[in-house]
C-alpha cells in the first residue's frame, strides 16, 4: 500500500485545473496558490468556509501540504462555530477578508501568487488526517467524521471507476452543491485532483447561472447536482445546454425526473448513494436500472443488526442506517433512504428531527415517526406517530408537540403503545411498525 | 391582521405575486399577510435558498424574468416582496418577447 500520494494528477504546469468565469486557472497556479498559502496557516483549527472551489481547493491543498487537518463545518453559523470552538479560536479560511465578530483570525485564501520555478507535486502522506466532514447531528450540534488522504484518494477512484471516467484524458465539472458536503468534497474536487479534470470555481443556484456557467465550460463537462437543483432546471422554461454526464445525489430521483433530465441536457445521468461515515458507497443509472451497484473494493454483508459496509476506502466497518434490500447479484435496492427526508406541504424536515422532539416531550418515554406506505416523498402526505407515554394522553402529546413542531409534521394518528418492537440492537423495522399503526386493537388510549 | 401603515399595503402586483409564492411554497400564511417591505429571508417570511430557487423558477415560469446570482441586485431583489415585484415589473419581456403569464 503506498505510503504517500500526490495532491493531484495533472501531469504539466500548463494543464487546466479550474475554470473561474471562463479564465484557466492552471495546474501551475494552484501549486503556486497552495505553496503561498501553506506558508501562511496559523496554528489555530482550520476551518475551510470558502464558498468559492477554487479557492476551497486552494485551502485544502495548503492544509496538506503543511500537514494540517482541515475541518468542513455544514454551515458557518454562530452556533456551529460555537460548538468547534472546543480547543479555543479557531482560523477562518474565507474567499476575501471580512469583518468578523468573534475571537477568531480570518484568513482569506488569496489567488495569482507568482509560480516558482519548476512543478514538482506535493505528495501527502496517505495516513495523514487530511479533513474532518461534520453533519448537523440529532440535536443540533455538528457530529465529525475524519477522512485520511488515503481514503479520500480511493473514494475518488472508486467514483470515477464507477462512472465509467477512468480512461478520459479531460472533463469539465460544474458543482451546485458546496464542497464543504462530502457529495460535493468527492465529485467535484477530490474527482478532479485525482482524475487531473478541471472544475469551475463558482457553485450556481438559480437556473439561468447553471446555464450560463456550464455553457462556458469546455466539453466533455459533468453536472454534479441534486434533485432539487435539477427539478428546477428541468421546469424552467429556458433549455439548459448540452453536459455529456449528469450526477444527482443527496436524496434519491424518480425516473420521471432523471428521464426529462437526461432529455434535456442530452446527457446519461447517475445517481450517487453514500452516509457521511461510509462515504459515497454505491451509484445507479437511474433510468435503465432501479438497483445500485457498489463500487468497486466494498463489500456489503447482513446481520440482525442490518447492512454493514466496509473495504476500499470505507474506515472500518459501517453500520447503514438505510433498509437495504441485498441482491443476489450483489447490486441492492434501497427501502427508507427518502425515509429520513420529510416533505410536506413544501416543508422540509427529517425523520431524526421530528423524532428528537418527540422523544423530548416530558413523559414519553419512546417514541417513533413513521412516513406511510402511500405517502411518496415529495407529495403532501401525513406522518404517522408511535410513542409509549405512561400516563399521558395523545392529545397531551399533540399539544407539546404543537409547541416544537410546524403543524404539517404532527402525526395523525398518533398511537400510544405499551413498547416500541426494538430489536437486540435498539433497532425498529419498519415492517412492524407499519403492523403496529394498522392493529386497530391498540388504540390511543 | 394586516398592517395599516401606507408602506404595509399591498400595491395589485405585489399580491398577484404573493399569491404566486404563497401556492408554489405551500406556505402557511395568507398571501395578503405577508408584509410587503418585511424581509423574505430568514428572520423575516423564513424562507431559505431552496425556497428562493423556487421563487426563480417562478419568475421564470410565470413573468419570463430569469434571476442571476451574479446581478449585483441580487441581494437587494430578495429583500422584501416589493423588492422583488419592482425586480421582476422591470424585467419582464414586452408583450411578443419571452414567456407570458400564465
Amino acid at each position: 500500500m503506498l505510503t504517500d500520494e500526490p495532491l493531484f494528477a495533472h501531469r504539466n504546469a500548463d494543464t487546466p485545473f479550474a475554470f473561474d468565469r471562463g479564465w484557466i486557472i492552471t495546474a501551475g497556479q494552484y501549486l503556486a496558490d497552495v505553496m503561498s498559502l501553506a506558508a501562511r496557516l496559523p496554528a489555530a483549527p482550520l476551518l475551510n468556509l470558502c464558498i468559492d472551489r477554487y479557492r476551497f481547493a486552494v485551502a485544502l491543498g495548503a492544509a496538506l501540504v503543511a500537514e494540517r487537518t482541515v475541518l468542513l463545518p455544514p454551515d458557518r453559523t454562530p452556533v456551529t462555530l460555537e460548538a468547534l470552538r472546543n480547543q479555543g479560536a479557531l482560523a477562518l479560511l474565507t474567499d476575501e477578508a471580512e469583518r468578523h465578530d468573534g475571537p477568531d483570525t480570518i484568513v482569506a485564501v488569496t489567488t495569482g501568487s507568482d509560480p516558482a520555478p519548476g512543478f514538482t507535486v506535493p505528495r501527502i502522506a496517505a495516513d495523514h488526517p487530511a479533513v474532518v466532514l461534520f453533519t448537523s447531528g440529532t440535536t443540533g450540534t455538528p457530529v465529525g467524521t475524519g477522512k485520511t488522504w488515503r481514503s479520500l484518494c480511493r473514494s475518488a477512484r472508486a467514483e470515477a471507476t464507477a462512472l465509467g471516467l477512468t480512461d478520459r484524458s479531460r472533463l469539465s465539472i460544474l458543482g451546485t452543491v458546496p464542497a464543504q458536503h462530502s457529495y460535493g468534497l468527492e465529485s467535484t474536487v477530490l474527482l478532479a485532483l485525482q482524475m487531473g479534470f478541471a472544475f469551475d470555481a463558482s457553485k450556481p443556484l438559480f437556473p439561468a447561472d447553471v446555464r450560463d456557467a456550464l455553457a462556458r465550460l469546455p466539453r466533455p463537462r459533468l453536472l454534479v447536482t441534486t434533485p432539487v437543483h435539477l427539478r428546477a432546471l428541468c421546469e424552467d422554461p429556458v433549455a439548459p445546454p448540452p453536459a455529456d454526464l449528469l450526477l444527482s445525489a443527496t436524496a434519491p430521483l424518480d425516473t420521471t425526473l432523471a428521464r426529462r433530465a437526461e432529455t434535456q441536457f442530452d446527457a446519461p445521468l447517475a445517481e450517487i448513494y453514500g452516509c457521511s461515515e461510509a462515504g459515497q458507497i454505491a451509484t445507479r443509472r437511474t433510468t435503465e436500472n432501479p438497483a445500485w451497484r457498489p463500487m468497486d473494493d466494498l463489500r456489503m454483508t447482513q446481520d440482525h443488526a442490518g447492512t454493514w459496509i466496509d473495504g476500499g476506502h470505507v474506515p472500518g466497518r459501517v453500520l447503514l442506517a438505510d433498509v437495504i434490500d441485498l441482491r443476489p447479484d450483489g447490486t441492492f435496492l434501497l427501502h427508507g433512504r427518502a425515509a429520513d427526508l420529510v416533505n410536506i406541504a413544501g416543508k422540509r424536515s427529517s425523520l431524526s428531527h421530528l423524532n428528537h422532539h418527540l422523544n423530548a416531550v416530558p413523559g414519553v418515554t419512546d417514541g417513533v415517526f413513521v412516513i406511510p406506505d402511500d405517502g411518496n416523498v415529495g407529495t403532501v402526505t401525513r406522518l404517522s406517530a408511535i410513542a409509549v407515554a405512561p400516563g399521558l394522553t395523545a392529545d397531551a402529546i399533540l399539544a407539546a408537540l404543537r409547541e416544537r413542531l410546524d403543524p404539517v409534521f404532527l402525526p395523525r394518528p398518533l398511537r400510544l403503545v405499551d413498547r416500541l418492537p426494538r430489536n437486540a440492537t435498539g433497532k425498529l423495522q419498519r415492517r412492524q411498525l407499519l403492523a403496529l399503526l394498522a392493529g386497530d386493537e391498540e388504540s390511543p388510549r | 391582521m394586516t398592517n395599516l401603515a401606507s408602506t404595509a399595503l399591498q400595491s395589485p402586483a405585489e399580491a398577484e405575486l404573493a399569491a404566486v409564492i404563497v401556492e408554489a411554497l405551500n406556505l402557511e400564511i395568507a398571501p395578503q399577510d405577508i408584509a410587503p417591505e418585511a424581509p423574505l429571508y430568514k428572520e423575516g417570511l423564513g424562507l431559505d435558498s431552496i425556497d428562493i430557487l423556487e421563487i426563480a423558477l417562478v419568475a421564470s415560469k410565470r413573468y419570463g424574468v430569469q434571476i442571476k446570482a451574479d446581478d449585483a441586485e441580487n441581494v437587494r431583489i430578495f429583500a422584501s416582496l416589493r423588492a422583488l415585484s419592482d425586480h421582476i415589473l422591470r424585467h419582464r419581456p414586452a408583450p411578443g418577447e419571452g414567456h407570458r403569464p400564465a
